[in-house]
């Protein structure tokens, strides 16, 4: 009946895949996904949170009450997010710079405090790990590629390499806020698409 | 009756253990942060600022105290002589605090240069302020001594159009330079002393 370690982590990169699949931790799908670069570093900050919550959480499954654990999950995620803030501060200041106000918000981001909820809390150590892992990936993987789509159509670059040349003509609003929420229900759509059995 | 007290001991140690965590993080990556936001925020505004020093005024720094506040000044040799320095003060934007480092001659006393280092103005309005240097040339030259204020306040500095707050802000903290800079000359020139070589 148990699922293997591995199947816990593939899940997180297809069938489960965060934004696209749960629909879930949108806010940042959506607010960051400006360039592939941002993308990939908020998904990192995310699966590094997604990482620790979960392995502390399933660690300290037996010792937590029921009552409060949702409590106990906030610390520990919230914890983990500082770390992360004050660790991008010290060595990545300019992704910091970028990501803004959306490093803080990850306390608050569905995915996080769903996986401890739904699975850390009732999981052993190493499917947790595994699971985080899977999710983090997927999300960042999700990132990117919505990340790749705006920049390539709003800007014309990929990681700050043109592709074009001079005589492309951006579409500036797939940078804006509405290119995301198109971009996000297109990728939705080709996802349902391709998984229509 | 146990449960309620095991409820309280779980999340009481689980916060005090996040806390020193954090505390303990923090303490180590102070210096870090302090030297990114250096390099990142306040290094192109001052680097602009003294285009013409011999030395890295980065590099060449003291704290003083003034009143509650420490401030950082940054010490520029120019022709060959510690005689300038650039320090940071705030004022009240449109968006927030608009933080400004202004670069002061303490011979003749006249601002050489200015450069906005933090705000969270409007793209294309107020943020023009940052991107647009000719604003803020406006201030080269301007005696610590004259009121620095835009022409629609009876000063003599040209708005942004359609960014009055913005630039009234600017102005706002070029004054509090300048007051700042009247009271801690004596204290000022003494630290200059030791930079010149």
């Amino acid at each position: 009946m148990a699922k293997t370690i591995t199947q816990e982590f593939v899940k997180g990169l297809w069938a489960e895949i965060p934004p696209f699949r749960l629909v879930l931790g949108l806010c940042p799908t959506l607010a960051v996904t400006k360039s592939v670069e941002s993308g990939i570093g908020m998904g990192l900050a995310t699966t590094f949170v997604l990482v620790g919550s979960n392995v502390l959480i399933s660690m300290l499954r037996n010792v937590i009450p029921a009552k409060v654990r949702i409590a106990a999950f906030i610390i520990v995620i919230a914890t983990f997010v500082t770390v992360v803030e004050l660790l991008m501060q010290a060595f990545t200041y300019p992704l910091f710079l970028t990501l803004g106000i959306f490093i803080p918000l990850i306390v608050v981001n569905c995915i996080v405090l769903g996986r401890a909820e739904a699975f850390a809390y009732k999981n052993g150590i190493m499917p947790s790990l595994a699971d985080g892992l899977g999710i983090g990936v997927g999300f960042t993987l999700a990132l990117a590629s919505l990340g790749a789509v705006r920049e390539i159509l709003g800007n014309g670059t990929v990681l700050g390499h043109s592709l074009f040349g001079p005589s492309f003509e951006p579409f500036t609003f797939m940078i804006e806020a509405p290119g995301a929420f198109i971009g996000l229900g297109l990728m939705l759509c080709l996802m349902n698409l391709v998984g229509k059995k | 009756m146990g449960d309620m007290i095991k409820m309280v001991v779980v999340l009481t140690v689980l916060s005090a253990f996040s806390g020193g965590l954090l505390a303990a993080i923090r303490d180590n990556t102070k210096d870090k942060i302090e030297n990114q936001q250096l390099q990142f925020v306040k290094g192109p505004a001052i680097k602009s600022i003294f285009r013409d020093a011999s030395n890295d005024p980065i590099a060449d720094r003291f704290k003083l105290t003034d009143g509650e506040i420490e401030r950082s000044f940054f010490v520029a040799v120019l022709d060959g002589k510690a005689k300038a320095v650039a320090f940071e003060s705030y004022g009240k934007g449109y968006g927030g605090d608009v933080g400004l480092m202004v670069g002061i001659d303490t011979e003749t006393d006249k601002i050489v240069g200015a450069g906005v280092t933090t705000h969270a103005e409007t793209p294309g309005m107020g943020a023009k302020a940052k991107e647009d240097p000719s604003f803020v040339d406006q201030l080269k030259g301007v005696s610590v001594a004259d009121p620095i204020k835009v022409t629609g306040d009876g000063g003599s500095i040209n708005a942004i159009s359609g960014a009055t707050i913005t630039s009234r802000a600017v102005c706002a903290a070029a004054t509090d330079v300048a007051a700042v800079y009247q009271r801690l000359k004596p204290q000022i020139e003494e630290n200059l002393k030791a930079f010149t070589k």
